[in-house]
């Protein structure tokens, strides 16, 4: 509430606890970003950010494993395809701070809930992209395969997922991006993460700009990282698109 | 703190009974004061929300729409337009309205500029590219046919891009709603205050809030959806079944 | 396209393929695609399937890898039916080309060529040394096994799908429409180095078009089938077009039939004209007294072997002698192997009536005119007497 966002940083109250006093002095006033201040102080980021880490990668890794089970299953039985898209299509649909408090009564506060919420959130977008991959690979090539006696389970995996890999990697790429940025909203459910630093010690220590910045700061330059790497993946596991064709 | 420490007692059931109680009939506050709760505050609540959020996206549709047209009919920008998409899924709706509250201000005005500026990236990526997707053979042939630049977006690109420019919209709009949950950070009561504000309305508003906000976002997606399906060429709906079957 | 070792190593046996009233009804039809379809494919010919579009041509050869399960009725293969095969099994051992070529995207060409050879263990020097021979066999370089199949163009890919269906040496193969996506010049050549691979392997094929002329210019036999899958009638090329079944395949084989005809003959086949020869030094009054009531109503001049040096204008005949350069080139030259239809369209493209034909030494044998193809065409003899001699041109 804006009404208790009265000016005190808790936080910068200890004494000896800074090294400079006018660092010190700039924390008091919060009229500026407080860089030196932010730099010297840097260890307490370090734990948010391995956090915030945490809960991207887990959860994008549970979301390619439990999406690409259900591809598996909804290449079998294709009735199960539209349901599939329905439900992560539902689940995307909530907002991501609703979803993480639907959960609370469930699975309770802390790192689980926000694993849970992050994870459903990845399955949209990563399996709607396997299945747009699948979708597109070539009939002839399908049709060769089995032609030359692959069986079903030869096909899927030697021909149809790896032609579905570009697809793929465009929907991690997305989908760790996002999640980057949602998992910020995980301080609501107790999971900590660099949410922490923008809510818990900027907004509501009294809107502390300092923390402000340097939280959104280094959750921004974690999704362009994370977009970065995913360029070079893309260019490594699909080199027959990186050549030119006749 | 207005997080909930949820007593792990109370059973699933139990929880979400206490936060439906809670949207239809009135309670004491938590803390000391008034009542809280009651489909009196939660229409309150729910009108600040809609209309807010509504008015951000009207205000970005009017705002981006024309330019990723413009852009995707002269098949220019397609860098501007794709970065811009992807910078919007890179920053976090809390940091937009924490950076917000911390440099700008608050209250309504700034709370629409920032819902606004989040419903920009999707909105003028996917008119981009739904624009830009339209088979070149179909708009060749109405230049072909004597239209003019402006009868060939009318008349041909847009009929024929309304799915992926109604995806667009509805990505925004659910961004919007989801952004406008926190919007009480900076003073504006939307359904967001009963989540925020643990030490007024306890562990069933929490609740009850998430429930709201998520049924808003639902609905609201159920609509436009209605919505794309009127908009839609029967032509292009016919094609994009033909397609999925085929699949 | 070379044909070396590589080719005459091959050792997969071609195996006779048999259809036993072969019945496809798709699931929800009312009525079969394939009815009762009864053909013997004897080893090592081919064997095309040629009819309208929708007539159940590709159908019926899918049944024969299992692609499409069989309704009612068997293939046999060697002396196996199918039915008793597990499909993959089966398909390993078949050759399978499609019109759209599916090599795999994601792999190189050697190893989309390598596929079969994978699937049944070989080992994977064995496999890529296998590769690199059939890249040779079909005419690539063995550089290009490292591309992708993107990095190739059209012919080169259509080259490759043939490749591939050849790696696990399979004694039948299955090719439907391998050519049709090719522009018409580069499917002449497909078809020619087809048939130039075929002569050395041997193999038992299955041919879908829905082309007659290829059907004509690719099959041992063909079988034209009318709507419904049904048979209309299964017949080497020669016997279809001078007796076709009935009005179904008078009418898809062509009014121009007789004219197709000239694909399956050669110049030696017809009896030519005789033009009044010259030797050169020969007194001219002696040749002008031939040319009175001659055949042909221009004299040729010819060197001490017999072989044409020109035809003698009025200008060369009005000399003393013979000249040794008349003025007028003897060309196009044609020689008696060469097809009836290459040879009219020589003399069509020549623009000249009259063309000189050598035997195998070059020595005159007589001469082609537009008039005795014109005469034969209108002949009962081209649509009814079978000429001994027909045999299939070879390119
Ligand atoms: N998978 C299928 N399911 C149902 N009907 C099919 C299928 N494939 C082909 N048909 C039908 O069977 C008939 C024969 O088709 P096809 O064998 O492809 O003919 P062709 O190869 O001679 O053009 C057509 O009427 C076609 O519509
Ligand atoms: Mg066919």
């Amino acid at each position: 509430m804006v009404g208790a966002l009265v000016s005190v940083v808790p936080l910068a109250q200890g004494d000896g606890f800074f090294r400079e006093r006018d660092e010190a002095d700039c924390v008091q006033s919060n009229d500026t970003v407080c860089l030196d201040w932010a730099l010297d102080n840097a260890d307490r980021y370090v734990s948010p950010t391995l956090e915030h880490l945490l809960l991207v990668g887990v959860s994008v890794a549970a979301g390619l494993v439990i999406a690409l089970g259900l591809s598996v299953l909804s290449h079998r039985r294709r009735w199960l395809m539209p349901a599939f898209l329905a439900t992560t299509g539902v689940i995307y649909t909530i907002p991501s701070i609703a979803l993480f408090l639907l959960l609370l009564p469930i699975s309770g506060r802390g790192t689980t809930t926000a694993l849970i919420a992050l994870t459903l959130y990845t399955l949209q977008i990563i399996y709607r992209n396997i299945v747009t991959g699948l979708a597109n690979v070539p009939d002839a090539a399908k049709d060769a395969g089995r032609g030359m006696g692959m069986t079903d389970r030869q096909l899927f995996w030697r021909v149809e997922m790896p032609l579905a890999v570009p697809e793929i990697i465009a929907g991690l790429r997305i989908a760790t991006v996002s999640t980057v940025a949602i998992a910020t909203l995980a301080v609501f459910a107790g999971a900590g993460g660099l949410g922490d630093v923008i809510y818990t010690e900027g907004v509501q220590a009294g809107v502390f700009k300092t923390a402000i910045v340097v939280g959104s700061a280094i959750a921004i330059a974690m999704a362009i990282a994370f977009d970065v790497v995913y360029i070079g993946a893309q260019r490594l596991l699909s080199p027959w698109r990186q050549v030119r064709p006749v | 703190m207005s997080v909930s420490a949820f007593n792990p007692q109370a059973s699933v059931f139990d929880s979400f009974s206490g936060a439906v109680d809670f949207i239809f009939s009135p309670r004491d506050e938590v803390g000391v004061g008034g009542e809280v709760g009651g489909l009196g505050q939660v229409a309150e609540f729910l009108w600040t929300h809609v209309w807010i959020s509504a008015l951000a996206l009207a205000v970005a549709v009017a705002l981006t729409l024309p330019i990723g047209v413009y852009l995707g009919h002269r098949g220019s920008g397609e860098l501007l337009a794709v970065a811009i998409g992807n910078a919007g899924r890179a920053i976090p709706e809390l940091a937009l309205i924490a950076l917000m509250i911390a440099f700008v201000g608050v209250g309504v005005l700034n709370v629409t500029i920032a819902l606004l500026i989040l419903g920009i990236p999707p909105i003028l990526t996917n008119a981009f590219v739904g624009i830009r997707q339209v088979d070149r053979d179909a708009v060749e042939a109405a230049r072909g046919v004597g239209m003019t630049e402006f009868e060939v977006i009318a008349r041909v690109e847009l009929p024929l891009a309304v799915p992926t420019i109604m995806g667009g919209v509805r990505t925004a709009a659910i961004a919007i709603i989801a952004t406008a949950t926190i919007a009480p950070l900076a003073g504006v009561l939307t359904l967001g205050d009963f989540i925020l504000n643990f030490n007024v309305y306890g562990d069933d508003g929490l609740l009850a809030g998430a429930i709201l906000v998520a049924l808003l976002a639902l609905v609201v997606e159920l609509l436009l959806a209605g919505l794309q399906r009127l908009l839609t060429p029967r032509g292009v709906m016919l094609q994009r079944e033909a397609a999925r079957a085929a699949a | 396209m070379e044909v070396g070792t590589a080719a005459r190593q091959e050792a997969g046996e071609a195996l006779s393929v048999e259809f036993r009233e072969a019945t496809k009804r798709y699931p929800g039809a009312d009525r079969d695609a394939v009815e009762r379809l009864s053909l013997e494919i004897p080893a090592g010919d081919i064997c095309v399937l040629v009819g309208p579009s929708g007539c159940g041509k590709t159908t019926a050869m899918r049944m024969a890898n299992r692609m499409v399960e069989i309704t009612e009725g068997d293939i046999v293969i060697g002396d196996r039916s199918v039915r008793d095969r597990s499909p993959a099994e089966l398909r390993r051992e078949i050759g399978y080309v499609i019109q759209q070529i599916g090599l795999f995207p994601h792999r190189t060409i050697a190893q989309n060529i390598a596929t079969v050879p994978g699937l049944i263990g070989w080992d994977r020097a064995r496999a890529e040394a296998r590769a690199i021979e059939l890249l040779e066999l079909i005419g690539l370089e063995p550089e290009l096994g490292e591309r992708y199949p993107a990095q190739l163009s059209g012919g080169q890919q259509q080259r490759v799908g043939v490749a591939r269906a050849l790696a696990a040496n399979p004694g039948v193969m299955l090719m439907d429409e391998p050519f049709g996506a090719v522009d018409p010049i580069n499917r002449e050549r497909l078809q020619n180095e087809f048939l130039r691979l075929q002569a050395d392997l041997g193999k038992t094929i299955l041919f879908v078009t829905h082309d007659i002329d290829e059907a004509i210019k690719m099959g041992d036999r063909i079988a034209v089938m009318r709507i419904g899958g049904r048979l209309a009638q299964y017949a080497t090329p020669a016997e279809l077009l001078m007796a076709p079944a009935d009005g179904f395949v008078e009418d898809f084989v062509g009014a121009d039939r007789a004219l197709k005809r000239l694909a399956l003959m050669r110049v030696s086949d017809i009896d030519l004209w005789q033009a009044p020869l010259a030797h050169v030094g020969q007194a001219t009054g002696e040749v002008r007294a031939k040319l009175h009531g001659a055949e042909v109503p221009y004299a040729l001049a010819i060197d001490s072997e017999r072989r044409p040096l020109g035809w003698l204008s009025d200008a060369d005949l009005r000399q003393e002698t013979v000249p040794a350069r008349p003025d007028t080139s003897p060309d196009p030259v044609l020689d008696e192997r060469d097809v009836m239809r290459d040879a009219l369209s020589d003399l069509l493209q020549a623009e000249t009536r009259y063309a000189p034909v050598v035997d195998g030494e070059g020595r005159i044998a007589g001469v082609l005119s537009v008039e005795i193809i014109s005469e034969f065409l209108t002949s009962d003899e081209a649509l009814t007497e079978e000429h001994s001699a027909a045999e299939r041109p070879l390119g």
